[in-house]
């Protein structure tokens, strides 16, 4: 189960639709247990159906989350035309297996989020639970 | 021998540890697949065996990321 605050939620399908048509991607990373921010990196690839990050800048990232009381939990990356699932692509570079894929798709009118344990080729669709950020009510 | 691995302190307990056992030892399957810093310099990965570890090193290791919706 992946469990988001719900601004961060709605922060990365803006950024989805602020790169559109090129694929938006970036880290998510939670405190106590919670994805409490995201980091948006750059799509080296800059192309509509594939997407890279920059060693560097994971780098640079991860170190900024620490400093931020932070731990990486999740990448995140957007499908602009098609389906919030993991593509042959996706799985097969979905190395780290510690880590939960989230795809948004804006292939539909409504955005769609889903995220997605990948392990060694084996993809496991995992729960997404939406926090409110001043109360931490959770919600499905 | 105390290193510091992915902001984490580690002792190990090899003399001259190398990189790439430091890697394993962390759970990487397949180095191929990780991005690697040591004290802030990338490390080629042909060089992580022969890259031999000192007290207060500071390593930090990530996967390489990337995906398409193809």
């Amino acid at each position: 189960m992946l469990k988001i605050e719900e601004s961060v939620l709605n922060a990365i399908i803006d950024h989805a639709r602020e790169d559109t048509p090129v694929e938006a991607c970036g880290y998510l990373a939670a405190g106590d247990g919670i994805v409490r921010r995201h980091y948006r990196l750059a799509n080296l690839d800059r192309a509509g159906d594939h997407f890279s990050m920059d060693p560097r800048e994971q780098f640079e990232t991860i170190r900024q989350m620490r400093e931020d009381g932070l731990g990486p939990v999740a990448v995140y990356h957007s499908h602009p035309e098609t389906p919030a699932r993991p593509s042959v692509e996706d799985i097969r570079l979905a190395h780290d297996p510690g880590m939960s894929y989230v795809i948004i798709s804006l292939a539909a009118r409504q955005p769609v989020v889903k995220s997605f344990r990948i392990v060694e080729t084996k993809v496991t669709p995992e729960e997404i639970f939406i926090v409110r950020s001043a109360d931490e009510e959770v919600k499905k | 021998m105390e290193i510091t691995v992915n902001g984490v302190a580690q002792s190990i307990a090899a003399a001259e540890p190398d990189l790439l056992s430091v890697l394993k030892s962390n759970k990487i399957e397949d180095p191929q697949m990780v991005a690697v810093q040591l004290n802030g310099q990338f490390v080629e990965s042909s060089q992580y065996a022969a890259t031999i570890l000192s007290e207060g090193d500071v390593v930090e290791f990530l996967y390489f990321m990337g995906g398409g919706s193809r």
